[in-house]
C-alpha cells in the first residue's frame, strides 16, 4: 500500500538543466530575503554589541549588553512566559484543529457553512481582535454585565494567571481555523481505500482515526506545529493591545520586552539582544521540527497530489 | 479523492511565516541603523498607532526647518491637536504681524512623530529654534549633550518675565539650578475628583486626611459602592497615587533625592511608608474590583465615577473636559473636586500638588545669534499675552500665568477653572509627574514596578530595591 507522502521519485530525478532554470526561479525571492532577512539581521547583530539611545551616536561597548540582558532578573520571567505560551498555545489548538480539520474534511451536512463560520476569526486583524475581547472582558462594562452573568464579571487580564490563560484562549480563538484549514487539506490527501480497507477489516470509527489518520497526518502535524511554536515566539501584536505585558509582567514574552526595552526605554543595545535570541530560539526550534518529520518531508508532502 | 492542492499552499505558508517573523525580529534595530530617524518613526507609528489612537490627528511632518527664514527669523516645531495647535498658531500670527521684519515659521507634527523628530533633529544638528517639550528628563538629555541655551542670565536680566509666570512651573524647566526652557500653555494638577450623589447617599464628607479616606472605604464598600476608580492596566494611573503619598508623607525633598539618584533613595524610611500605605488601601479594596482590567485610554474609569459606580478618582485635571463632554449633567450637577488629602505626621505641605505644571519651550544652542533674538522676542512679548490666556481659559484651562484668573469671568466653568488656578498657583511645589520627570529608561522600570506594587505582587521592600538599582540612570 502507498502512502501519499514517501515517493521521492519526481523532484528528485530533475535533471541538471531543470535545475538550473529552478535557481533563476529563485533569485528574486532570494534577493527580497538577503534585503529585507539577511541585512537587517546583520545590523542587530552589530547593533547588539552597541550603546545606542535610538538619536545620538552609536558607540560600541562590548559584551555589556548581553551581560546585562543575560543576567537580568526580568529574562528569565520573560522566557517562562514565551515558553508557557508557545506550549500552551501548542496543547490547546493542536488536538482542536486536528479534530475541526477531520470534521471539514468529511461529507457531514452544513459541513460548509459551518466551515465559513470557523474561517471568520482569521479575517480579522490581532489588533482588531485584541480591542474587542479587551472590550468584552472589561470587568465593568463588559460581557458579564451586558448579559447580565455575574460570573463573567471577572478580573480576567488583572491577575496573572488568569490573563495568560485569557491570551493563550484568543491566541487559539484567532488561529484553530487556519490549522483547521491546513488538517482539513491534509485529511483529503488520505486515499479513501485506506478507509475501505479498515471498514472491511472491521476498524470502527475511532480505530480509522487512530490508526490510519493520525499516522498519515503526521507530515500534517509537523508543518501546524512548527507553524504555530515559532509563530507564538513572536506573539506581540496581541498582547501589546490586550494586556501590554500586565499585569506586572505575568503576560511580557520576548518579543514584547524587546519593543519595551527599545522603543519605550530607548534602549536599542539590549533589544538587539533580544532580537538576536528570538532569532537564534526561533531557528533551532524550526530545525528541530524539522529533524522530528524527517530529512525530506517537504518533497514528499508535495508528492501527495 | 486527492485532488486538491492542499499541500503546496501548507508549505508556502511555512516559508513565508519564517521568513516574516526574522525579518520581524530583525527591524526596530537594524532599519534604525540603516536611516534612524524616519525609519524608527515608520516602525514606531506602525506598532504604536493603534493604543495610542486617541491622539488622532493625522501627522503632518511636513517639512523641515523652514530655510527661508534662516536669516531674518526663527522656527517653532510643536504639536498638532485642536484647540492647542489652533491658539499657538494664533499666537505666532499675531507676533508675525507685529514683527514682520523678523517672523518665526511654524511647523507641526503630530505628538507621538515629534518625540522622535525633535530628538534625530538635535542630534542631526537641524533643530528648530524654539523647541517645544515637557521639560522634565528630556528636557536634562537636551542639555547634557549641550544642545538648548543655558537661559538663567537672560531670566535673571527681566525679573518681570519670570515672577509672571507660576513659580512652581519653573522646577521642570531647571536642570542643575540653571533655568533652560520658558514655561508656557496651560497647567494640569492631578485632582482628588468625587461623586456629589453618592457622597450625600452614604451620608460622609470628601476626606481631607488619609485616615478618613481609609475610613471611607468601608463606608462605601457596605453600600455596594466602589470607593475609588482607577485604571489599573494604564500603570501611570496608579503612579499618581505614590506621586501625592510620597510628597505627603516625606515631603517634596523625598523624590528630589530620588531624580537627584542619592543612592538607595527608594530606601528611605518615607518612602517605604508611603509605597505600604497605597498597598494597605489596595488591601482594603478602596480600588474597583478589577482595576488591574481597567484602562485610562478608553476613559472607562471616569466612565466609573458618572455612572455612579465608584465614589471618587485620583486623576488629571485634563479629565473634566472629556468628563463634560461625555456626561455634561453629572459635571454640572454632581461633580466635586478637592486637592489630594493630608497624611497625619507627614513633611509634606497640604498645598503641594502633582502632576504637568506646564509645557515648555526652549532655545536651541545651535541657532544663530539672530534666530536666538528672535525667538527671545516672542517669548518674551507675545507668548501667553492677555490674548493667549483669554484663549486658554475659553478652552477649559487655565495658563501658567499669576493673576489669569481674573480672566475667568462668568465661564460656565467658573468653579472649576478657579478651583485649579487656586491648586495651581497657591502649590509651594508642584511635582512633576514621574514617568516624565526621570528618563526614559528608568521610568519604564518604575511603571513595571508599580504595577506589581497594585497588584501586590512585590513588597515596598522588594520595590525599593528594584527602582534604587536604576537611580540616576
Amino acid at each position: 500500500m502507498t502512502t501519499p507522502a514517501p515517493s521521492p521519485s519526481r523532484s528528485s530525478s530533475s535533471s541538471p538543466a531543470g535545475q538550473q532554470s529552478l535557481t533563476w526561479f529563485a533569485l528574486p525571492a532570494l534577493i527580497f530575503v538577503v534585503i529585507f532577512g539577511v541585512v537587517p539581521l546583520v545590523g542587530i547583530v552589530a547593533l547588539s554589541f552597541t550603546t545606542w539611545d535610538g538619536i545620538g551616536s552609536v558607540s560600541a561597548n562590548g559584551l555589556s549588553n548581553w551581560k546585562d540582558v543575560i543576567t537580568d532578573p526580568g529574562m528569565p520571567k520573560a522566557l517562562w512566559v514565551t515558553f508557557l505560551v508557545m506550549a500552551l498555545s501548542w496543547l490547546v489548538q493542536t488536538p482542536m484543529s486536528l479534530l475541526i480539520g477531520v470534521f471539514l474534511a468529511g461529507h457531514q451536512r452544513y459541513r460548509a457553512l459551518l466551515a465559513v463560520i470557523y474561517f471568520v476569526p482569521l479575517l480579522l486583524s490581532s489588533a482588531a481582535i485584541a480591542i474587542t475581547w479587551k472590550a468584552l472582558l472589561d470587568p465593568n462594562f463588559g460581557l458579564g454585565t451586558g448579559l447580565g452573568i455575574g460570573l463573567l464579571n471577572q478580573d480576567w487580564l488583572g491577575k496573572g494567571p488568569l490573563a495568560l490563560s485569557i491570551v493563550i484562549f484568543i491566541v487559539a480563538w484567532q488561529f484553530v481555523p487556519f490549522h483547521s484549514l491546513i488538517y482539513q487539506g491534509g485529511v483529503r490527501q488520505i486515499p479513501a481505500s485506506l478507509y475501505e480497507a479498515a471498514q472491511l477489516d472491521g476498524a470502527g470509527r475511532i480505530r480509522q482515526f487512530f490508526s490510519i489518520t493520525l499516522p498519515q497526518l503526521k507530515f500534517t502535524i509537523i508543518t501546524s506545529s512548527t507553524l504555530m511554536v515559532v509563530g507564538s515566539l513572536t506573539f506581540f501584536d496581541l498582547i501589546f493591545v490586550l494586556t501590554a505585558g500586565g499585569p506586572g509582567d505575568a503576560t511580557r514574552v520576548l518579543a514584547l520586552d524587546m519593543y519595551i526595552r527599545g522603543f519605550r526605554g530607548n534602549l536599542m543595545g539590549p533589544a538587539s539582544v533580544i532580537a538576536v535570541i528570538l532569532v537564534l530560539v526561533g531557528l533551532s526550534l524550526a530545525l528541530l521540527l524539522r529533524r522530528l518529520g524527517g530529512t525530506n518531508n517537504n518533497e514528499s508532502m508535495l508528492e501527495g497530489a | 479523492m486527492a485532488g486538491e492542492p492542499a499541500p503546496s499552499p501548507e508549505v508556502n505558508v511555512d516559508r513565508r511565516t519564517l521568513f516574516a517573523r526574522s525579518a520581524e525580529a530583525a527591524r526596530p534595530g537594524a532599519a534604525g541603523a540603516a536611516v534612524p530617524g524616519l525609519s524608527r518613526r515608520r516602525v514606531l507609528g506602525l506598532m504604536a498607532g493603534i493604543p495610542l489612537a486617541g491622539l488622532s490627528l493625522a501627522a503632518c511632518g511636513s517639512a523641515g526647518p523652514g530655510s527661508s527664514s534662516a536669516s531674518t527669523g526663527a522656527t517653532y516645531w510643536s504639536l498638532t491637536g485642536q484647540p492647542q495647535e489652533g491658539i499657538r498658531q494664533a499666537t505666532v500670527e499675531r507676533f508675525n504681524a507685529a514683527n514682520p521684519d523678523s517672523t518665526i515659521a511654524t511647523t507641526v507634527f503630530q505628538n507621538d512623530a515629534y518625540k522622535t523628530k525633535i530628538k534625530t533633529a538635535l542630534g542631526a544638528g537641524e533643530a528648530p529654534t524654539i523647541i517645544y517639550g515637557w521639560g522634565g528628563g528630556g528636557l536634562r538629555t537636551y542639555v547634557q549633550a549641550d544642545q538648548v541655551e543655558d537661559l538663567t542670565d537672560w531670566f535673571a536680566q527681566d525679573p518681570q518675565l519670570k515672577d509672571r509666570l507660576f513659580a512652581s512651573s519653573f522646577a521642570a524647566a531647571t536642570v542643575d539650578q540653571k533655568i533652560y526652557a520658558v514655561p508656557c500653555e496651560a497647567v494640569a494638577p492631578i485632582v482628588l475628583f468625587y461623586n456629589k450623589a453618592l457622597f450625600a447617599k452614604v451620608g460622609v464628607q470628601p476626606p481631607k486626611t488619609w485616615d478618613e479616606v481609609l475610613a471611607l472605604v468601608p463606608a462605601f464598600n457596605s453600600q455596594g459602592i466602589a470607593p475609588f476608580s482607577l485604571g489599573g492596566q494604564s500603570r501611570w494611573t496608579n503612579m499618581m497615587w505614590l506621586e501625592f503619598l510620597f510628597d505627603r508623607i516625606g515631603g517634596p525633598e523625598l523624590f528630589e533625592s530620588i531624580y537627584a539618584g542619592n543612592k538607595d533613595a527608594w530606601n528611605a524610611p518615607a518612602s517605604l511608608q508611603a509605597l505600604s500605605e497605597v498597598q494597605k488601601l489596595v488591601k482594603a479594596n478602596g480600588f474597583i474590583k478589577g482595576f488591574s482590567s481597567i484602562t485610562a485610554d478608553s476613559n472607562a474609569d471616569q466612565a466609573l465615577l458618572y455612572s455612579d459606580k465608584a465614589a471618587m478618582m485620583l486623576h488629571g485635571a485634563w479629565t473634566y473636559a472629556q468628563m463634560k463632554d461625555s456626561a455634561p449633567d453629572f459635571v454640572a450637577k454632581d461633580l466635586g473636586f478637592v486637592n489630594f488629602p493630608t497624611v497625619t505626621g507627614g513633611k509634606g505641605d497640604p498645598s503641594n500638588t502633582v502632576g504637568n505644571p506646564g509645557q515648555y519651550l526652549s532655545i536651541s544652542a545651535k541657532a544663530s545669534d539672530t534666530e536666538k533674538d528672535v525667538a527671545k522676542k516672542f517669548l518674551s512679548t507675545t507668548l501667553l499675552d492677555t490674548t493667549e490666556q483669554k484663549a486658554w481659559i475659553d478652552s477649559g484651562n487655565i495658563p501658567v500665568v499669576n493673576g489669569s484668573d481674573s480672566l475667568i469671568g462668568d465661564s460656565p466653568d467658573a468653579a472649576w477653572l478657579q478651583f485649579v488656578y487656586q491648586t495651581s498657583s497657591q502649590a509651594s511645589t508642584f511635582v512633576q509627574s514621574w514617568d516624565q520627570a526621570l528618563s526614559p529608561a528608568s521610568a519604564e522600570v518604575l511603571l513595571d514596578n508599580i504595577a506589581k506594587l497594585f497588584q501586590l505582587s512585590i513588597s515596598p521592600e522588594q520595590f525599593a530595591t528594584s527602582m534604587n538599582a536604576v537611580l540616576g540612570q
